[in-house]
């Protein structure tokens, strides 16, 4: 049936100047207008021509426009669209046009809708430009310049930087070993398919006062997570995003790894390359395009880290009650939803500037070709 | 012989390579036979695996630590695990931290609510997804790839744009608690499942692999008379199963691992998910106040082991979605 179908097809193109006036009128031609063939093999399209059957067609066969396969049932497309599209609007596109709308509001009740009329307040209070007015006076509230800004910032640039490096390194020993890989591959895999809410808490164990990681340093009821000193606190954190974020990479660079052509390696052999420089000239060269998407993706992770902070330090993200000294950008947004919803939108805008920010510049780098 | 050697010299001026007025040819392994060379490469192969071993299977056990201490802390007692020196294996296995977990924590209610969540918001967007894909990768009609264009677009936007705004309309619906009204567990999940029936990434895969689907299958189903409808359920979507499939489970993992939406939009504790159960449950000592480690662990174990079984029967379809995906949920 395929076959005939083909051939039928190729003679029908090659037909298509005779019958133009007729499909231009009616999409759906009928097969008995075209010639019929004889059965046997033709040369000039090496097509073979079968006789199936010898029964007469009772109904003909009619097939759509052959410039185009797809259907051009407008009405019948947006039947099916339909609910991604309702979907999409009242999830995607208005909360997108909403939440710059409120960012520009001053004083938005969620519960009311109401405000309070347009300013720019609000993007001054989050960056400690404009004293915030809070019910008993007026008061700073520094939490968005004094810890998210800087703490996002330093999560992004420790964690982005230290997994990348041992994900490649971790991927290409994985890839030049034979014995286990598919075993390690998993074991390496693990740490994506755990709730980080669950992980997280095991890394506050090991971090505990009395936890392992004092025991095993000799560092006596050391604070890690009971200090006001950020930096500190950054430690474990940091060390929990590497953990959790790492299998990605690992999973995106050994597929890159697999699909490098084995020539490259077998130069380097010949020319009796040392290992580094196989690895700093030729591995990394060649996976530059998964570098540098893993560098983005992870980028923006980084930025939106949430889960990870609320695992290890709670539900208020500070070291110390009142302090709020682990919050992030995300952390803020999330925060202050319906008790100061402005902030909150001018924060997510905010956010939402920086990211296009990053996504720009991929854009411009990778027209710039990423490769070699 | 000599002749020619000489003359050569004349052409070439070979510093110090030149000894008594010849040319030595000098090789790096010189005064080695075939044989040695052979076995010293060997070695040094043998060596260089040894170490990449050694290296590997020290940063695997670096990894898959954090699940091990979780397991020994869940069964050792208070006493033990704040001690002075941490111990490697439980001294006296306390099963019983299991039960006072199952006594004390919400764990089947949370775990309910976080099934009959993931299942509808699944189902949700594999209907919304196979009917969008559909109509971007077969159907033509005007504006399609403008329209294409704007749902890609909106990847680029971070949900917490959206979290905000989502927030009002899902409170506009009336799903969530206010001064006139408390929220029921249907609303509950309705605020949790609803928003989520869409995922542009997903539409994006699907339609790929929809795209991959060839034309002549399609022309065939015409030729037999089938429909736009039966050729989607009946040839479509059993080819793109694999896909399908994959969607499925990161959105089950990503409702297991959800943590900030249901926060948000519930107000009753027995109404919210997994993670949120496990991160308010405050495993307190009734008498001391301190947090007792074993009783968190063991319910971090409960959380975490559902995940790993869906790895275990699922492991290539997981794999293979994150591989392309690379998004939880």
């Amino acid at each position: 049936m395929g076959t005939e179908l083909l051939s039928f097809l190729k003679r029908k193109k090659r037909d298509k100047a005779n019958l133009a006036s007729k499909v231009e009128r009616n999409p759906l031609v009928e097969v008995e207008t075209v010639p019929i063939y004889e059965p046997g093999y033709y040369e000039d399209d090496k097509s073979i021509v079968r006789l199936v059957s010898n029964k007469k067609i009772k109904k003909p066969y009619k097939v759509t426009g052959i410039d185009d396969v797809a259907s051009k049932n407008n009405w019948k497309a947006w039947l099916y669209l339909a609910p991604v599209i309702v979907l999409v609007v009242i999830f995607l596109l208005y909360p997108l046009i909403n939440t710059i709308f409120i960012a520009f509001t001053k004083n938005y009740n969620y519960a009311a809708g109401t405000h309070e009329g347009f300013t720019l307040e609000n993007f001054g209070v989050i960056l400690h430009i404009i004293p915030y007015r809070s019910a008993d006076g007026e008061a700073w509230m520094d939490f968005f310049v004094k810890y998210a800004i800087p703490n996002t910032f330093i999560i992004t640039i420790v964690t982005v930087p230290v997994s990348l490096v041992l994900a490649l390194i971790i991927s290409v020993a994985l890839n030049s070993i034979k014995a286990f890989q598919k075993a390690l591959q998993t074991v390496f895999f693990l740490p994506y398919v755990t709730n980080a809410v669950a992980i997280g808490m095991v890394f506050a164990v090991l971090f505990d006062d009395q936890g392992l990681i004092n025991w095993l340093f000799h560092l006596d009821g050391f604070h890690w997570l009971y200090q006001v000193d950020t930096s500190i606190a950054m430690v474990p954190l940091c060390l929990f995003i590497v953990w959790n974020s790492m299998p990605f990479k690992i999973l995106i660079l050994l597929s890159g790894l697999q699909g490098v052509d084995k020539q490259y390696y077998q130069a380097a052999q010949i020319d009796a390359a040392p290992k580094w420089k196989v690895l700093l000239k030729i591995t990394v060269p060649l996976l530059s395009p998964q570098i540098f998407y893993l560098m983005i993706t992870s980028f923006i992770g980084a930025f939106k880290e949430y889960n990870s902070i609320v695992a290890l330090f709670g539900k208020a993200g500070e070291t110390l009650a009142g302090q709020k000294n682990m919050y992030t950008i995300v952390f803020y947004v999330y925060d202050n939803i319906s008790s100061q919803t402005s902030y909150a939108a001018a924060a997510a805008v905010f956010l939402f500037v920086v990211i296009l920010i990053f996504t720009f510049i991929q854009f411009w780098v990778s027209n710039k070709r990423v490769h070699y | 012989m000599a002749e020619e050697v000489l003359q050569a010299q004349q052409y070439i001026d070979f510093r110090s390579v030149k000894v008594n007025n010849h040319l030595v040819l000098s090789i790096k392994e010189s005064g080695k036979t075939v044989d040695q060379i052979k076995v010293a490469e060997k070695v040094s192969h043998i060596i260089f695996t040894t170490l990449t071993y050694i290296f590997i299977i020290a940063l695997a056990f670096l990894v898959i630590f954090p699940f091990y201490w979780m397991i020994i802390t869940s069964l050792k007692t208070y006493n033990e695990i704040t001690q002075e020196t941490q111990t490697f294996f439980p001294s006296v296995v306390m099963w019983s931290n299991y039960v006072y977990v199952f006594q004390h924590f919400n764990f089947l209610t949370y775990m309910k609510n976080t099934i009959i969540v993931a299942i509808f918001s699944t189902l949700g967007t594999l209907i919304t997804t196979v009917f969008a894909a559909f109509a971007f990768a077969r159907l033509s009609f005007k504006g399609r790839e403008a329209l294409f264009l704007v749902f890609l677009a909106t990847m680029m936007i971070p949900g917490e744009m959206m979290v905000i705004s989502n927030y009002i309309t899902v409170a506009s619906f009336g799903w969530i608690t206010n001064s006139v009204h408390t929220q029921t567990l249907t609303e509950a999940y309705a605020a949790m499942i609803v928003p989520f029936w869409v995922s542009v990434f997903h539409i994006y895969l699907l339609r790929q692999n929809f795209k991959q689907i060839p034309n002549e299958l399609y022309l065939a189903a015409k030729v037999d008379g089938k429909s736009d409808w039966d050729f989607l359920w009946k040839v479509m979507v059993p080819l793109a199963a694999p896909t399908l499939i994959s969607i499925t489970i990161l959105k089950f993992m990503g409702t297991w691992n959800s943590y900030v939406w249901p926060n948000l939009v519930t107000e009753i504790p027995e109404y919210r998910l997994i993670s949120n159960g496990l991160r308010e449950s405050s495993f307190q000592n009734a008498d001391l106040g301190t947090v007792e480690y074993g009783y968190q662990m063991a319910a971090s174990i409960l959380v975490t082991v559902p995940l790993f079984l869906l790895f275990v029967f699922f492991r290539k379809y997981i794999m293979k979605g994150v591989g392309r995906a690379g998004i939880k949920g």
